[in-house]
């Protein structure tokens, strides 16, 4: 593991109006070496990853391939100077066999050869043979099951012969058998002298293949390392968890209540991916329930089967009635508002007009009633009621969102990572007003969060949902001494 | 080895289509060949447009541009020069090129919807244009040819036919060779296509270009069949229309397709018209009901069914 790294990033920077996605990135890959690059949504990792293939042109910084700068090409030249991509999601050629998918990317970029070059059969055979693709290299990638498809990003990867492999989330959607063969493709990378950058949320999933790993929050570099000491690092114990775990004695007597949300066995396909397996819960009326869970645990999958979003099986009852067959929009008059992790602001309006729309349907008095109530559980949106949302700062616009999930005056309160790229002082001033929220009202709130610090203390129960499967329930008090060393 | 013997199987299909089409001037009213003959290069102009919107991905509103750029510097040459008529048909494919070219260039920078606008907008400036220079353009009356490709019309109807023939042999051709399959990528997922290493941006450049050719060619060619050139039958937004409903209706990336679609369009445009005013609501009406529950079109259905079994 010596020698010039085969890639070198230095000073990368974007920016995205006035959010720096990337600020001063560094890193160094050597021939032969796996780079993992991890950070919860939003840390900028993937924009990283595309500032290196040319996908975003970045504002400044170096992109050094063997000491080349690429930096600010365009992708299709950066491919042909040597590094590729295995996407996680694409779109394959569904007319073509998936031999004729690999074949594709053996193609010269050339508007003069009509024909495929001799050889190139050959080729894309033996890469089909490598990934474990031979059995099936006739058939159209419609009918092949969705760890099959992910194969063939990996073969056409391959079929380009990087020197530098990039791996947007490699095992996710995979099952346990399917990533250790997912991870000796990878480890064939390292073998052949490749330089292989994988990027994922957690260190957990990558961690036994990775010879280092780069953890990234709100766009820098926190920590640097093996798996073992990143995991251990201080910044990022804090960054995924939030710090100590702290527990706070709840109200007990909401348990007793009738359930206003009941889950039974509901399952989620996307595609071929399982996002949802089997999952059961319960939130009782004036409950505050928090499911906790990393980055692509299937959280935000729960949560858009509850609001109607998305299709799937098994039984969802609201108030003791199925939610089956009711559109997302009836969901939501019954009294079911979900706060998107995307917030999805309306950017070019104001404050005010973002509120008055959450209140639309609400008889004028009531609406005031609503809004004054609002501003003074978020007293930062009445200074800002005329400003334009898009203008907000990240915390601003959390409470923005929340505050017009609320002007639909609804019975349970679904939030979807809140947390989300906030610092840790933001953190606090949000945490202040659900807490201020659950005392001033007897909503019932369901919160989705990877920041186990701030999903615990308002909770009255906590569920932990791990690789689209519920795997503990239990009070707060005791998920920090069962989970809470398991969780990272 | 399933793609060769479809691929044979495809060639005696198509052989055999082609030597009936050409004998049916022996059984067919000189009426109803005229009518065919339209209908073949309404054929070339829906297969060209299929190659840009089925593979490359990019919606063109405007085919009318290109084919009305080849027809009318077919026709305005004709007048003031009298070269004879193939100099004419090629030069107009040349200008549609380079108009498809000058538009193209600056067009595909946009993302989104904003090149089909670009290409909507282009028709009206061309439109324009011809009304404004009436002078040399004949106007909103259009222009007749001094020359034409011939007076019997089954001559014109087999010129037209082996020309419908040539153009779907190599437009085929180009969508099932490499070119058609970076195509095809670079229409589904341009971002993988950049990475993988191709030159997205040139390839649509060339897949305009190539489209600019055939629809020219065929405009050009239909102005020599019709001895007369005018924006109502070669411009107007209208045709343009019916070329894109022509090509979905058909079958989407199959280019065959579009032929199908074409003839069947013009064929019953034809039929119903002893409905009246009706006739167009008829037609429109069965192709948007074939959008709405045959989104593959005719030719599409049929594959796809093919590609499950």
């Amino acid at each position: 593991m010596s020698g010039e790294p085969r890639l070198q990033v230095r000073g990368l920077v974007k920016r995205f109006g006035g959010l720096v996605a990337v600020n001063g990135i560094d890193l160094d890959i050597r021939p032969g070496e796996i780079l993992g690059l991890i950070g919860p949504n939003g840390s900028g990792k993937s924009t990283v990853m595309k500032l290196i293939m040319g996908i975003e042109r970045p504002d400044a910084g170096a992109v050094r391939l063997d000491g080349v700068d690429l930096a600010g090409r365009p992708p299709h030249r950066i491919a042909r100077s040597g590094i590729g991509i295995v996407f996680q999601h694409s779109r394959p050629l569904h007319r073509q066999t998936v031999l004729e998918n690999i074949k594709l990317a053996l193609l010269p970029d050339s508007l003069l050869r009509l024909a495929a070059a001799p050889g190139v059969d050959e080729r894309a055979r033996a890469i089909a043979e490598r990934v474990g693709l031979g059995a099936v290299m006739h058939r159209h990638p419609s009918t092949l099951p969705f760890a099959d498809l992910r194969r063939m990003e990996m073969a056409k990867a391959i079929a380009r012969d990087p020197r530098v492999v990039l791996v947007d989330e490699p095992f996710a959607g995979l099952t346990g058998g399917e990533v250790a063969a997912f991870s000796e493709l990878i480890r064939g990378f390292r073998a052949e002298g490749r330089a292989v950058l994988l990027v994922d949320h957690n260190v957990k999933s990558v961690a036994a293949l990775v010879d280092r790993v780069l953890a990234m929050y709100l766009g820098e570099r926190i920590a640097e390392g093996t798996a073992d000491e990143v995991m251990r690092d201080e910044t990022v114990r804090r960054v995924y968890l939030g710090g100590k775990i702290e527990a706070v004695a709840q109200r007990a007597a909401a348990a007793a209540s009738a359930p206003l949300l009941e889950l039974d066995e509901v399952s989620v396909l996307y595609g071929k991916a399982q996002a949802l397996d089997k999952v059961s819960l319960r939130v009782h009326e004036g409950e505050f329930v928090s499911i906790v869970g990393l980055n692509g645990a299937g959280k935000t999958t729960l949560f858009n089967a509850v609001s109607g979003l998305v299709p799937h099986n098994g039984a969802i009852r609201y108030a003791g009635k199925s939610l089956a067959g009711m559109t997302a929009g009836a969901i939501a008059r019954a009294g079911i508002a979900q706060c998107p992790e995307t917030r999805e602001l309306f950017g070019d309006m104001s404050v005010r007009e973002n509120l008055d729309l959450g209140g639309q349907h609400l008889p004028r008095q009531s609406r005031a009633r609503q809004l004054d109530w609002l501003l003074e559980l978020f007293p930062i949106l009445k200074e800002r009621a005329s400003q334009m949302a898009r203008t907000l700062s990240g915390g601003e616009q959390q409470m923005l969102a929340i505050a017009r999930a609320l002007m639909m005056q609804p019975k349970l309160l679904i939030l979807d990572e809140p947390t989300l790229g906030l610092a840790p002082v933001i953190l606090e001033l949000l945490s202040k007003a659900l807490e201020r929220l659950r005392q001033s009202t007897d909503i019932t709130v369901l919160l989705g969060e990877q920041n186990v610090t701030f999903a615990l203390p308002h909770a009255d129960r906590v569920y932990l949902l791990e690789h689209a499967r519920m795997l503990w329930e239990g009070p707060p008090a005791r998920f920090a001494e069962e989970m809470g060393t398991g969780y990272l | 080895m399933p793609a060769r013997i479809l691929r044979s199987r495809l060639l005696w299909i198509g052989i055999g289509l082609v030597v009936l089409a050409a004998l049916l001037p022996f059984w067919l009213s000189a009426y109803l060949l005229g009518i065919l003959t339209a209908a073949y290069y309404f054929g070339v102009f829906a297969m060209a447009w299929d190659l840009l919107f089925g593979f490359a991905g990019e919606v063109n509103f405007g085919p009318t541009f290109l084919i009305g750029l080849g027809a009318y510097t077919g026709a305005i040459l004709d007048n003031q020069w009298g070269p004879p008529i193939p100099v004419c048909i090629l030069a107009g494919a040349a200008v549609a090129v380079l108009g498809g070219l000058l538009l193209a260039l600056p067009a595909l920078r946009l993302r989104g919807p904003y090149f089909g606008l670009v290409t909507l907008v282009a028709v009206l400036l061309l439109q324009n244009a011809i009304v404004i220079f009436a002078g040399v353009t004949g106007g909103e009356i259009g222009m007749t040819v001094p020359d034409v490709l011939s007076i019997d019309a089954t001559v014109n109807y087999w010129y037209a036919l082996a020309f419908l023939a040539v153009c779907a042999v190599i437009l085929f051709g180009l969508s099932r060779s490499a070119i058609g399959l970076i195509l095809q990528a670079s229409g589904q997922d341009a971002v993988e296509a950049q990475a993988l290493g191709f030159n997205v941006t040139k390839h649509k450049l060339a897949a305009f270009c190539i489209s600019a050719l055939f629809s020219g060619l065929a405009g050009a060619m239909l102005v020599f069949y019709e001895g007369a050139a005018s924006v109502d039958t070669v411009i107007d937004i209208s045709i343009g229309v019916q070329v894109i409903i022509a090509a979905v209706l058909g079958g989407r990336r199959t280019i065959l397709g579009a032929v199908l679609g074409a003839i069947f369009l013009i064929l019953a445009t034809e039929f119903l018209r002893p409905l009246g005013q009706l006739n167009t609501f008829v037609v429109a009406a069965v192709a948007l009901a074939v959008i709405l529950f045959w989104p593959d079109g005719l030719l599409g259905y049929v594959l796809r069914r093919g590609e499950r079994e």
